[in-house]
């Protein structure tokens, strides 16, 4: 069963068309990859999925529910979330703040709740503090929730930028270069932190990655992109031997690599 | 010895600084008018005090910046320093006492070479003058020299006699309702300033303070913490309890003059409340603030005054609809702007206010709105029979304003919606993908600051019995956001603390209104470039902004 559905998917700034006729179906409850060169669109199509973009011709369904033209904060609620390339975090809100405002989106109070002090406003509050505990010892970083989150050092940052998107309560996580800076141990803990999203929370994962380390580990999936186009899908090993890919993106000297 | 000369540079070039500071001071007059006050009577005048606070400071500066070691290296930077700011303005009575400057520098005029020369005549004066300025950076750099616990033993005394030098009318008024008490004002106060033994006194007592404070402070705090729970909750409401008797005895205190003070002050705060929400929570930069103020205020008025005749509704009546019309504006202003951000946005809003300004100014809508008459007959609040008409009374109002205002300001702060409007203000599109909508966020907070500044401009009209166009311009704008900025973006008692500073103070030195625009714009300057993070920050803030200074692995209070 396919959780989200791309069909034809283009999207063009201009005279550049960074996604072109692109197809992708993601299997329920997979970790699903994508891989391709720096521009290949990869991201540009994360950015069409949640809304940030609007594509210009094809569609884009999420469990049959068509997502575009929908604002971000809507598709959101349908239960995609997402991290970014290059860390956003909200950089001077502290990390259990940052986690809090990922739950905006199924938190219920509202104006006159809040200033009268209502006892459903204070319940769900206390609720939201402790459900933002949890998913911040879950990766790791428990005890840190009152440092800023521009102060908190890479690897963690990363983390937080991750129990953030699960405070959304997603069906479908769409991971940008999860990895991108780590060393090889931080990059274990966070393959191994992603399966247990699978494996233990159910979440679909769709992951933008370069190391292959990560590709080959893990996903289940990998599709090839390039120039915004699909050019090669199939599983870990299939992808290893396909010469189109071999040539186009992981390059001669790189069968050492795969080797390893 | 080149180093030696490069030593001498920094020293000179800091006593030049200080020094032409120093003669603009004079040359704008302010040195003289402040002479007219006398922080210790007939001994040391305001006038004076800035002159030699103006030296002081170069002198610390110039042992600040010394880079050669040692004591005696930090002495004669400060020496030269001081000595070097006396310059300027010896020259000034020098080619004063030739030349008659008075048809260009039209302050330069013999009373001032008086005050300069300390009465002794050119040649005595001018040689006094620049070893008073000497002397002055020396004792700055031996000020500079001293341990910190010193230093803040003598600093706060000092600063405390001359703001009670500055503030005496407040100071002997305030005691002066005290009744029995007000034998300490013979003590303390001659005519025009304090009394030595009154000075004296003052010192002692602050320097002790603080001494007691700086050796046992931090044991008293630890005594505090390890009581028990519900002893701190008792002594925390005694503390608030006091606090609310003196908030509401402090009227009849401190009489006529001080109460439209507090009055007016008041105001500043219930409308920096709102707009605190709107530029520090949701960081919407508003420059057109006024416009809600106006519309609140011209509501009130359009409904209750007998000169207009539309209706005649009281206070009370048309209040509701005053912050219903501020609502509403707040939304309907909002809704074009809801795709700008940044400096657009602030042109917009500024835009906004200036075409409220224009059309309660306009000849055309003059039969529904006043024009430039303004609206006149506007009647006081009533409350059970009583009518709120003099300030004394009116405090009241603007004090429960204040507290209802103030509460829901702090209850939305560290909700749902207060971190989305923070969430908005860190990074839009980001805050849309947690989920966020923008519309609504964005509206609710303009509406919020509307609302508060409606009823600010309802409370105002009536207060003042009539309203006028000319009221509702940009400076008040700008003003509500300077004092929001100087107390502190998004702090709750930044606001209350900038009002102070920045409305407060000016009021209660109403006789040096001359200079209000020279010092106000000084003192934006210097808190941006010592303290940008207000003089209350949210703890959040001030840590972002001295994050060089901070190791980061202390955690954060999140207040």
């Amino acid at each position: 069963m396919a959780i989200l559905t791309a069909r034809q998917v283009t999207k063009r700034f201009g005279g550049l068309v960074a996604v072109n006729s692109f197809d992708v179906e993601i299997e329920e409850q997979s970790i699903h990859s994508i891989i391709g060169p720096n521009g290949a669109g990869k991201t540009t199509f994360f950015n069409c999925v949640t809304g940030f973009y609007r594509p210009e011709g094809g569609g884009i369904f999420l469990n049959s529910h068509s997502l575009v033209g929908l604002l971000p904060d809507r598709i959101v609620r349908l239960g995609i979330a997402r991290t970014y390339q290059n860390i956003r975090l909200f950089p001077n809100l502290t990390a259990i703040e940052n986690v809090l405002i990922g739950q905006h989106a199924h938190l219920k109070s509202r104006y006159l709740g809040i200033v009268l002090g209502l006892p459903s406003t204070r319940r769900e509050e206390k609720a939201a503090v402790k459900e933002a505990l949890r998913l911040l010892e879950f990766v790791n970083l428990a005890g840190q929730g009152d440092f800023l989150a521009k102060n908190l050092p890479y690897g963690d940052q990363r983390r937080l930028e991750i129990a953030r998107a699960l405070a959304t309560r997603p069906q479908l996580l769409l991971l940008d270069e999860p990895t991108a800076g780590m060393n090889p141990r931080e990059t274990q803990d966070t393959m191994d932190l992603i399966q247990h999203l699978r494996d233990e929370l159910g979440i679909t994962i769709l992951l933008i990655e370069h190391q292959m380390r990560v590709v080959m580990g893990i996903s289940e999936i990998v599709t090839v992109i390039d120039y915004g186009e699909k050019i090669a899908e199939g599983t870990p090993a299939e992808i290893q031997n396909n010469p189109t890919v071999i040539e186009a993106y992981l390059g001669r000297g790189s069968t050492a690599e795969l080797a390893a | 010895m080149t180093q030696s000369r490069l030593v001498w540079q920094q020293a000179i070039k800091i006593g030049l600084i200080g020094g032409l500071a120093g003669l603009l001071l004079a040359l704008v007059g302010m040195v003289q008018v402040f002479s007219q006050r006398y922080i210790i009577s007939d001994v040391i005048s305001m006038g004076h005090t800035l002159l030699f606070l103006t030296m002081l400071f170069t002198g610390y500066l110039a042992a600040q910046r010394t880079t050669w070691p040692g004591r005696r290296a930090v002495l004669l930077n400060s020496l030269v320093a001081g000595l070097t700011g006396g310059i300027p303005l010896a020259l000034l009575v020098i080619v004063g006492s030739v030349v008659n400057l008075r048809l260009i520098l039209i302050h330069a005029s013999p009373e001032l070479y008086e005050l300069l020369t300390f009465g002794q005549g050119t040649l005595v004066g001018v040689l006094l003058l620049l070893a008073v300025s000497a002397f002055c950076g020396v004792l700055a750099g031996l000020f500079y020299l001293l341990p910190d616990l010193a230093r803040r033993v003598l600093l706060a005394p000092l600063a405390s006699v001359v703001v009670i030098g500055v503030l005496q009318d407040l100071v002997r008024t305030a005691i002066a309702a005290w009744g029995p008490l007000a034998v300490i004002n013979e003590w303390l106060f001659a005519a025009n300033g304090l009394t030595l033994q009154g000075a004296a006194t003052i010192f002692i007592l602050i320097a002790v303070v603080v001494y007691v404070r700086a050796k046992r402070g931090s044991e008293a705090q630890a005594k505090f913490h390890s009581l028990r729970p519900s002893t701190q909750r008792g002594l925390r409401m005694t503390g608030l309890f006091l606090l609310a008797v003196v908030l509401l005895i402090l009227p009849q205190i401190l009489g006529l003059f001080l109460s439209e003070v507090l009055t007016i002050v008041g105001l500043y705060i219930l409308a920096g409340l709102g707009l605190n929400i709107v530029v520090g929570y949701a960081g919407l930069l508003d420059l057109g603030y006024v416009a809600f103020y106006a519309i609140g205020a011209y509501t009130l008025a359009i409904l209750t005054s007998p000169e207009l005749g539309f209706f005649s509704l009281s206070f009370w009546e048309a209040l509701p609809f005053a912050i219903i019309m501020g609502v509403l504006s707040g939304v309907i202003l909002g809704i074009p702007v809801l795709k700008m951000r940044g400096d657009y946005l602030a042109i917009v809003t500024l835009g906004f206010g200036e075409i409220i300004r224009l059309l309660v100014l306009s000849d055309a809508l003059e039969p529904w709105l006043g024009g430039a008459q303004g609206i006149g007959l506007i009647p006081k609040p009533f409350i059970g029979g009583f009518e709120l008409a003099g300030p004394q009374q009116i405090y009241y109002l603007i004090l429960a304003g204040c507290l209802v205002v103030g509460f829901i300001a702090w209850r939305l702060r560290d909700s749902r919606l207060g971190r989305a409007w923070m969430a908005m203000r860190e990074d839009e599109d980001v805050s849309e993908a947690m989920g966020i909508n923008l519309v609504s966020t964005k509206l609710l907070a303009f509406a919020t600051g509307a609302a508060f500044s409606a009823l600010a401009g309802a409370i105002f009209a009536s207060k003042l019995g009539s309203v006028y166009p000319h009221s509702f311009n940009l400076m008040y704008s700008i003003n509500v956001l300077c004092l929001v900025i100087v107390g502190g973006i998004g702090s709750i008692p930044g606001v209350i603390v900038g009002s102070i500073a920045l409305v407060g103070l000016p009021e209660l030195l109403r006789e040096f209104a001359e200079y209000r625009m020279l010092v106000y714009g000084a003192a934006l300057v210097a808190m941006m470039l010592l303290r940008p993070e207000g003089l209350w920050p949210e703890a959040i803030h001030q840590r972002e902004l001295h994050a060089e200074e901070t190791e980061s692995t202390a955690p954060a209070e999140v207040l």
